[in-house]
């Protein structure tokens, strides 16, 4: 059992995790003791600019890529945003045509849709039931005037992993660069930006147990794109502002962490993300697994509910300690369920019954054991409720 | 988010369930709103001597789905037709901006389960206001409303 005096059960490693003690033991110095500004030429300036650089050198090798490749910025949706406007910018005279998938984060969708109203045109690929892109859609979304394919490296809400490799050798092809957004798939997939023929990959730390507010942006060695934040001669010109010294070196000390041993860390996660997922489907009816059944990131379970709805799932979770997700309209701003869910072919009402839980490196197997025990509660209460659960569904009425 | 009357409301609903001997039941709303509420009257001399409800929504549909059948409760047909949503968000002690349409929707199941009794008892039903759920944009879901 768990309740809020306890440490919670936190299942929401998707949406932020937590900061690793030797993230923040990396950072630490950066604040007070060797503050100085990495452009100042003093000898006391070093120490801040050897910081940001042997970041630099953290996350390239990560990537398989050049520490000159890597370019930090304040997160992914900065990355985002840079990578797609700066790119379909810098490559106007060739093309305006830009394709991508329908179940992108919204920092490329949303950017995707302002360049539209600059007269830039967008394909967005279908997507197969379960969110994964054919590659062969790609090559048959290309045109003459296509300079830039974006297809994200895993999902952020199901967990699909998209034939990266497959798409960028598509897009190499063409001569078309090809931007992938990796927030999500940092320490669970293993990334070459070479071999995967990735040309702008965006990260943000705060996804792998590294500080919020940090990402970079890795940009191929002879890509055109344009600067999205001007000002100062920082990032090789590329991108204005003082750099986030502490947060640059947690970003940098977090990478190294979470690609250490990939293989090893997703065999343990994916171990405790199977008997959720075997639990959850074996004790509650009407429920069905959202995403791939394998090609999905091995933290992440993502299901529907039918004849409930989500937000309600998550406050009756959060009230017996347990942090999770939903893509039901009832939780956003905007009223529409999940994009990504929508997508993938779910009616409206599956889509506004969908809990997300993301596992992560504080999880343990009583947490799994938790939520087994807590979310069939919690879901036959609210179908209890619900006039949709068909009546030998219910239980008994209490009042 | 929600106050602490909504999350005390939504945790411990009174009055779920239904009447199988119910004289007006009405229901509004539609799952791909992803909000459905339907509510159960018994009716003695113009008055509501039971309630119950069913909903499919949020917590603050079914806090709303709650309080607004407790608060009709013993009430006459027509003080439970006069229920508003604002009554409802007041003794839910408020409701976010975006949730205030929840107690619109369960205003409107009160009102449509109340036209549904009198239709059964061969009167005329009560002009409502525009549909909750879609503010009269037409969800499809409550062709009585228009």
């Amino acid at each position: 059992m768990n309740d809020l005096d306890h440490r919670p059960v936190y299942m929401d490693h998707a949406a932020t995790t937590f900061m690793k003690p030797e993230v923040l033991a990396a950072m630490a110095p950066y604040f007070s003791r060797y503050f100085g500004n990495p452009s100042s030429l003093y000898r006391f300036a070093g120490e801040s600019r050897q910081g940001v650089e042997e970041a630099r050198g953290q996350v390239g090798a990560a990537l398989r890529a050049e520490p000159n490749e890597i370019f930090f910025c304040a997160g992914g949706s900065e990355a985002d945003n840079w990578a797609i406007k700066g790119a379909a910018l810098a490559n106007r005279k060739s093309g305006d045509h830009i394709v991508t998938s329908p179940i992108e984060h919204h920092a490329v969708l949303h950017t995707c849709a302002w360049l539209e109203k600059q007269g830039f045109s967008v394909t967005y690929l279908p997507v197969d039931e379960f969110g994964r892109v054919d590659p062969g859609d790609v090559e048959d979304a290309i045109t003459d005037k296509t300079t830039l394919v974006s297809v994200m490296m895993a999902n952020n809400e199901i967990g699909t992993i998209q034939p990266v490799a497959e798409i960028g050798r598509v897009a190499h092809d063409h001569g078309v660069l090809f931007h992938t957004d990796a927030v999500q798939a940092v320490g669970a997939v293993p990334i070459d930006v070479d071999t995967m023929g990735i040309d702008l990959l965006s990260l943000s730390g705060h996804k792998f147990y590294g500080p919020k507010g940090t990402g970079a942006l890795y940009i191929r060695r002879g890509t055109r794109v344009e600067n999205l934040i001007h000002g100062g001669a920082q990032e090789q010109r590329r991108r204005a502002g003082t750099e986030n010294v502490p947060g640059i070196v947690g970003l940098g000390r977090a990478i190294e962490l979470v690609t250490a041993d990939i293989e090893g860390h997703n065999r343990r996660i994916a171990a405790m993300r199977d008997r959720l997922v075997r639990g959850v489907l074996g004790s509650i009816p009407d429920a069905r697994l959202n995403g791939h059944p394998i090609e999905r990131l091995a933290n992440n379970a993502n299901f529907s509910f039918r004849y409930v709805e989500g937000e309600s799932i998550l406050l009756l979770l959060d009230a017996r300690g347990i942090c999770a997700s939903t893509g039901s309209a009832c939780s956003s701003a905007s009223l529409e369920p999940s994009h990504v869910l929508l997508a993938i072919g779910l009616p409206h009402e599956e889509a506004h019954g969908s809990l997300r839980l993301t596992l992560g490196d504080a999880n343990t197997e009583e947490d799994v054991d938790c939520v087994l025990e807590v979310l069939p509660e919690v879901i036959g209460r609210l179908r209890q409720i619900s006039p949709l659960t068909p009546a030998p569904a219910r239980m008994p009425e209490v009042d | 988010m929600y106050t602490e009357r909504v999350m005390e409301e939504f945790t411990n609903p009174k009055n779920v369930g239904e009447l199988v001997d119910a004289d007006g039941v009405g229901e509004v709303g539609n799952p791909a709103c992803g909000d459905i509420m339907r509510i159960y009257l018994k009716v003695e001399e113009d008055r509501i001597t039971d309630v119950r409800f069913r909903t499919f929504g949020c917590a603050a549909a079914i806090a709303s789905s709650s309080m607004a059948t407790r608060m009709v409760r013993g009430m006459t047909l027509s003080e439970a037709w006069d229920l508003s949503n604002a009554d409802v968000v007041d003794a839910l002690g408020g409701l976010p901006p975006a949730k205030v349409h929840c107690s619109v929707l369960a205003r409107d199941a009160i009102r449509a389960a109340i036209n549904d009794y009198r239709t059964r008892q061969g009167l005329p039903p009560r002009e409502t206001g525009p549909c909750g759920c879609c503010g009269g944009a037409g969800c499809g879901s409550h062709p009585e409303n228009g």
